[in-house]
Formats: structure tokens, C-alpha cells, sequence
């Protein structure tokens, strides 16, 4: 009726109230959030009352870091934002290191967590913990909402923040009685960020500078990092090194942004402590160094002072705080790689550097990667090259951290960005299972691997139960050598075997498996090998492969702490002598 | 090569702000010499004046930290052009009847001013540059300093230093 029409118009009328929780689902569904992971409790009661009927899917994990893991395997494996929920006081606690390791490897995510009512913050209420406190350090930013009022606005801006600049995890603490608070939402939910202006194009007298540089370079080389796989540069780069003719490598969290099948002459593979050999001579012997989205991490340079002492270093990043940070850089161009490598390349110069590259076939050819294959036990590395094998680079690999994490960047290929998916700058054992889950949930079309170690993979091996009811065809690849493989491997070389507290008493995980009603195989055959994963990659449930390896192999080349990229350790294969550069 | 710093923060005034600043100095292990936040003009913004010390690589670093943070809206130090630096300091003297003579004399050599008189002490207010605060605090010592209680520096760029003249002079007009 007319009369209606106007009585919503009039003063005496009673606007639409909304509650806390309503106004947080609307601004969950106009970001487009698809799914969320996570698990309940007291304080994010309200929160999950909303969730009930919501045509957001749901993922429940059986730990905390579970669902954090999750959220951050789904944004790496997709580009989108994870988003992950929690309670209060442990629940939210229980995140911390889900949170530290997105914010080490700068993964937009964003977690939402229960908080006790406004009333009584402060008042060591049950399950209350100061959790903006707890996790300022390890998030690119966090809130606590004490008016709902300004909720919308609070969690537009934790999703603006989490994925755009250099990416972040956003924490937004929810106390209890802000969930259930009722009042008249603003009409307007406009960001107020007057100090949150990350530069997105670069300067164009830098990149001119940039150009210049490789252009007359003899011997460069492209230091491609994480940054390539945020920005979705991977094309750009393609054109770059194939234009300009320079060969390329990555860092671990880079595998993938450069097709190393098809263009295997420029492909140098990864860098830095583990990586090849002639990967780490020719950074030490370029006149160029190209950094791209990386940030000449530890494990990277090796000692500081000695790492790539005869280049000019050009450094694009969007974090203007990483240049400059650890190693002097020479040209600094500020900005999105993506959009930087755009202007670039059209002022690139092809030239031939036959000498260069000459060079680096002959350390390709002295020094490829190898492994003794004899013996009667599974070498961890046959393993991974078979997988590589049959999967042709195609599948999303996830690992957990350590010996099996660095051989699976050494012998698996991978011809596509995001389909590595690996805990770098943190290093968090335990991070394989989780993030399978979250990149399955994401990615429902490939076939997804973890590949795991024994001590990684029991850390949150509660997480089968989830990926078992969400009915998730996630194979699980253990390289079980009966120890903390990597810490073992230090001891061998610099604490005379001494193997104090790295060996691991292990269940049978076949019938772990089988009783979280998932599939189980377990295999210490060689022969098995290759029909076991053929077997395993054909499963259509969550499988469980473990193998029984060679308990004491190590990771090579290494370069040990205090020490440049090219002293590296190639191990005990008499062949191998590191000798002298030759340039 | 070390040297001092003041870097004058201007950030969005809402809770947790000044924890995030000071958690990033603590977690990268910067030092903080002193650290003053109050309101400024604007109800949404307040101002932070922080003096820390480090050589210049470490100083570009911390420039660059607190850029980066979302609630920091403009970061300038201050040490790279002329500025009005100011300390405030209440300073509690011991000082029988027979000395406040003394104390008052010093006390206007110095423009300061009496705050608070006691039978057998003194309560003096002074602000200045942090040398002449220095200098006072050190001529109070002999008497007896009871408690002292120092603001820390606050500081704002002189308007003819817009043209960025390093190391210009500091003290006119003190």
C-alpha cells in the first residue's frame, strides 16, 4: 500500500537493524569470499550461528593451525584470499604460526577470531588472550573491533590490505557482544586508510636505468623470487629472459613462474644454500644481477659480503624496506613486477653472450644435480624424480620442511607458477598436509601431492581427518627415513653423528591412514617404486604412500653457514671437485 | 658511522597504534631513545616523535619499517633539515630555605620557572633544546635531584628549512 511507501520514510518509522554477525557475512560474501576454514568455539559462537545455512563453503579442521595452513595452501594455490576462523583465547593462539608463516612468505590471508565481550577485555576472562598483542609481529596488520558500527569498514579494509602492496596475513579480533550487536548500519562503508598507499607503477627513469644495465651486461642473470608468482608475472618474465637472453633462476618460492622444460638453455634452476651448483657459480660470477620480487634471503646469498661480488645489482620489488635491506642494490625500481616488466621489456636489446653461456653449460655439464643410486634402500630423491616423471610438472606439489622439501625443489619439475606450494621464509614443519587441503579445495581440477617427511607430516597429521570428510583425492607422499631428516644431515657434518633427539619412532601411517578412513600404502621396495606411484596418482580418495628410505642421505650441493654460494659441498661423489671459476 | 636521529611519525590516532610502532622497534631491535605521542590538529591523527640512533644503513631501515606501517600516515626525519627541538622537564630539587635564592636565580638564567615550593624542596619547570636541559639538570645535581621527570623531545621543522639545508643551525630563537 502507498501509505507503507512513505512509513519507511518517515521519522517515527524504525530503520533495519543488523546484527554484528549479519553485516560481517555481507561483507564476507561482497568480497567474494568462497570458502573459509576453520573450527569453532565459545566466542565465535554468534559467527558460526550466521554460517549455518551460508552458501560459503565451509572447511572444519581438527587443529587451529590446521585451518590456518589451509587458508594460506588456498591463496597460494589460487591468487585469492584465504580466510580462516577461529575462537578466542587458544583457538586464536593456535594460529600464530599459520599466521607467522604466511607473513614470512607474504600470502594474503585473513583470519577472523571470537574475542570476549568488550566488558571484560582486560579481566583475564576465561578464554580471553591478548591477541592483537600476540599477533602484531607476525601479521601485516590486525584490529580489534570495539564498535560494530565499523565492522564493514574494518573488514573491507583487512581484505584491501591482505592482497594488495606486498600481501599479508590481516587478523580481525571480534569480541563476543560486537557479534550479537544490533544497530543501524551505515549506508557508507568507505576504507579510511590515509597511511596504507602502496606503489603499484615504477619510476620510468628507473627502468630505463634497469634496461640500460642489462643491455650492456655480458654476463647477467635473473633472480626471479616469490614476487613473480603475487604479481602473476610469469609471462612478462618469459618474454623478458627470452628477449633479452638471459638465463634465469629461482628461488624456492619461485618454481614454476619460469618453464624450465621449454626453455631448459636459459633455466638455471633454484639458488641459494641447496640450490645447483651452476645456478650458485653463475650468480658468483655475473656482472648483473636482476632481482625480481625476491629479497636476497639468507638462504639465498650465503655470507652477505661475498654474495655475487662482481655484479651491479638492479632490485624490483614492491616493498621499498627490502631494497637495500641486506645487499647494497646498485638500481632500485620500485613497484608491481608485473607492471614494471611491462615497460621493460620493450626497451630490452637482444644480444648473443655466447662466451656466457658457453660457460654455463660447461658448470651444467660438470656439476648437474646427482645422487649415488646404489644400495639395496629407496633413495628420497627416485622417488621424487618418478613423481616428477609421471606427473610432467602438471600436478600442485605441497611439502612440509626440510631434506624431502629441498630435493623436492632440486628433482621435481614444475612448468607452471603456483603449483609449488612450500613454507620458505618461516620453514614450518607441518605445513604439507594443511596446505594439500586448502589448494585441493581451491584447485578441485589438479591432482595435488604432498610431499612430506615423516617428522613434518606428524605434526599435523590430525588434519587426514579433514581432508578425509571434505572427500579430497590428496595423495600423500612420505619420504620416511625415521628421523628429522634435515637436523640429522647438521649433526652428521658438524656434530660428529651425534644424533641427539632427531630420531623418530613412527606408527605405521598406512594404517593411520586406513583408520581416518583414507587409503593406506606403505613401500621399501625399489622395484615398487614406479607402480606404486602410478597406483597412488590414479586414487580418487585421500591416499597415503609411505616410503621407506635411505635413513642417512644427505642434501646436496650445500653451502654450510659462513660460507660464499660458490664453496659449496658437493658431497662424496668422486667426480665432483669444486674448482675455481673459470670467468 | 652513527648518529642521531628524530623521526616525527604522524599516524592515525586509534588504539593499538603506538604498540604497533613500538613492537617493530623491539621486534627488529632498534633502540629507542625517547618517544613522545600526543593529538595534533586534526582528531584522527596524533604526532610521535621518536629519537634513535644507528648508522645510516640502519636509519634508512627504520625509516623505511615505519613507512611500511598501515596506521603510519607520513614519516620525516627531522635530523635531515633545520628544526625547533624541545624538551620539558620537572625537575624536584632539594633545597632548604637558605638556597632558594640560588635556586631561583639559576632558575632565571635558565627562563625556567618555580612549580612547587616545599619546606625542604624545590619543584622547577624547564623546556628547551636537549643541551640546555642537560646543562640545567647538571648545575641541579650538587643540591640534590629528588625526581625528575623528562618529556622527551618533541620537534617541527623550521618553515624557512623547506628547502632542505642540512645541518643547518638549530638554536635560534631558544
Amino acid at each position: 500500500m502507498a501509505g507503507d511507501a512513505q512509513a519507511a520514510d518517515s521519522p517515527s518509522a524504525t530503520p533495519e537493524t543488523k546484527m554484528g554477525t549479519e553485516l560481517l557475512h555481507e561483507e564476507l560474501l561482497n568480497q567474494q569470499v568462497e570458502v573459509m576454514f576453520g573450527y569453532g568455539g565459545g566466542a565465535i559462537m554468534p559467527m558460526f550461528d550466521q554460517l549455518y545455512e551460508s552458501p560459503i563453503k565451509f572447511v572444519l579442521s581438527r587443529h587451529e593451525q590446521g585451518a590456518g595452513h589451509m587458508a594460506d595452501g588456498y591463496a597460494r594455490a589460487t591468487g585469492k584470499v584465504g580466510v580462516c576462523i577461529a575462537t578466542s583465547g587458544p583457538g586464536a593462539t593456535n594460529l600464530t604460526t599459520a599466521l607467522a608463516t604466511a607473513y614470512m612468505d607474504s600470502i594474503p590471508v585473513v583470519a577472523l577470531t571470537g574475542q570476549v565481550a568488550t566488558a571484560v577485555i582486560g579481566n583475564d576472562a576465561f578464554q580471553e588472550a591478548d591477541v592483537t598483542g600476540v599477533t602484531r609481529p607476525v601479521t601485516k596488520h590486525n584490529m580489534l573491533v570495539k564498535d560494530v558500527r565499523n565492522l564493514r569498514r574494518v573488514v573491507r579494509e583487512a581484505f584491501h590490505i591482505a592482497q594488495t602492496g606486498r600481501p599479508g596475513p590481516v587478523l580481525i579480533d571480534l569480541p563476543k557482544d560486537i557479534q550479537v550487536a544490533t544497530k543501524v548500519p551505515l549506508d557508507q562503508v568507505k576504507m579510511d586508510l590515509p597511511g596504507y598507499r602502496p606503489r603499484k607503477k615504477g619510476h620510468i627513469r628507473q627502468v630505463r636505468l634497469a634496461a640500460q644495465a642489462i643491455n650492456a651486461a655480458e654476463r647477467p642473470v635473473l633472480y626471479v623470487g616469490g614476487g613473480v608468482v603475487l604479481s602473476g608475472a610469469s609471462d612478462e618474465l618469459r618474454e623478458l629472459a627470452r628477449k633479452s637472453n638471459v638465463p634465469v633462476t629461482t628461488t624456492l618460492l619461485a618454481m614454476g613462474t619460469f618453464d624450465g622444460v621449454a626453455d631448459e638453455r636459459l633455466y638455471l634452476g633454484m639458488l641459494g644454500m641447496h640450490g645447483t651448483a651452476y645456478a650458485n657459480y653463475s650468480v658468483q660470477n655475473c656482472d648483473l644481477l636482476v632481482a625480481i620480487g625476491a629479497r636476497f634471503d639468507d638462504r639465498v646469498t650465503g655470507v652477505v659480503d661475498t654474495f655475487a661480488p662482481k655484479a651491479k645489482i638492479v632490485h624490483i620489488d614492491i616493498d621499498p624496506s627490502s631494497i637495500s635491506k641486506n645487499v647494497k642494490v646498485d638500481i632500485p625500481v620500485v613497484g608491481d613486477a608485473k607492471l614494471i616488466l611491462e615497460e621493460l621489456v620493450p626497451l630490452i636489446e637482444h644480444r648473443d653472450r655466447t662466451s656466457w653461456f658457453d660457460q654455463i653449460a660447461e658448470w651444467k655439464r660438470k656439476y648437474p644435480l646427482r645422487y649415488d643410486q646404489s644400495g639395496d634402500r629407496i633413495k628420497p630423491q627416485a622417488v621424487i624424480e618418478e613423481i616428477s616423471r609421471q606427473t610432467g610438472g602438471e600436478a600442485i606439489i605441497t611439502t612440509g620442511v626440510g631434506q624431502h622439501q629441498m630435493w623436492t625443489a632440486q628433482f621435481c619439475q614444475f612448468r607452471h607458477p603456483r603449483g609449488h606450494i612450500t613454507s620458505g621464509g618461516l620453514g614450518t614443519m607441518g605445513f604439507g598436509l594443511p596446505a594439500a587441503i586448502g589448494a585441493q579445495v581451491g584447485r578441485p581440477d589438479k591432482t595435488v601431492i604432498d610431499i612430506d617427511g615423516d617428522g613434518s607430516f606428524q605434526m599435523t597429521i590430525t588434519e587426514l581427518a579433514t581432508g578425509v570428510e571434505q572427500g579430497l583425492p590428496i595423495k600423500v607422499v612420505i619420504l620416511d627415513n625415521q628421523f628429522q631428516g634435515m637436523v640429522r644431515q647438521w649433526q652428521e657434518m658438524f656434530f660428529n653423528r651425534r644424533y641427539s633427539k632427531t630420531r623418530l619412532h613412527n606408527p605405521d601411517f598406512a594404517r593411520v591412514a586406513e583408520a581416518y578412513g583414507a587409503r593406506g600404502m606403505t613401500i621399501s621396495d625399489k622395484a615398487d617404486v614406479a607402480d606404486a606411484i602410478r597406483d597412488l596418482l590414479a586414487s580418487d580418495i585421500l591416499t597415503v604412500a609411505d616410503f621407506h628410505v635411505e635413513p642417512e642421505e644427505n642434501v646436496y650441493p650445500m653451502v654450510a653457514a659462513g660460507k660464499a654460494l660458490d664453496q659449496m659441498d658437493m658431497g662424496a661423489m668422486p667426480e665432483w671437485e669444486p674448482t675455481e671459476s673459470m670467468v | 658511522m652513527e648518529r642521531k636521529a628524530v623521526f616525527s611519525v604522524l599516524v592515525q590516532n586509534q588504539p593499538g597504534v603506538l604498540a604497533h610502532v613500538s613492537g617493530m622497534f623491539a621486534a627488529r631491535s632498534y633502540n629507542i631513545d625517547s618517544l613522545v605521542v600526543g593529538r595534533t590538529e586534526d582528531p584522527a591523527l596524533s604526532r610521535m616523535v621518536i629519537v634513535t640512533s644507528g648508522d645510516e644503513a640502519t636509519l634508512e631501515q627504520i625509516r623505511k619499517q615505519l613507512g611500511k606501517l598501515v596506521s603510519a600516515v607520513k614519516v620525516r626525519d627531522l635530523t635531515e633539515q633545520p628544526c625547533v627541538v624541545r624538551d620539558l622537564v620537572l625537575i624536584q630539587v632539594a633545597c632548604p630555605p637558605e638556597k632558594r635564592g640560588e635556586m631561583r636565580q639559576i632558575t632565571e638564567v635558565f627562563r625556567g620557572c618555580v612549580v612547587d615550593v616545599a619546606p625542604r624542596s624545590v619543584t622547577i619547570q624547564l623546556t628547551g633544546p636537549e643541551d640546555k636541559v642537560e646543562a640545567f639538570i647538571d648545575l641541579c645535581r650538587p643540591y640534590g635531584i629528588r625526581e625528575l621527570s623528562r618529556t622527551g623531545v618533541i620537534a617541527v621543522p623550521r618553515d624557512s628549512a623547506h628547502s632542505q639545508r642540512p645541518g643547518a643551525d638549530r638554536r635560534r630563537g631558544d
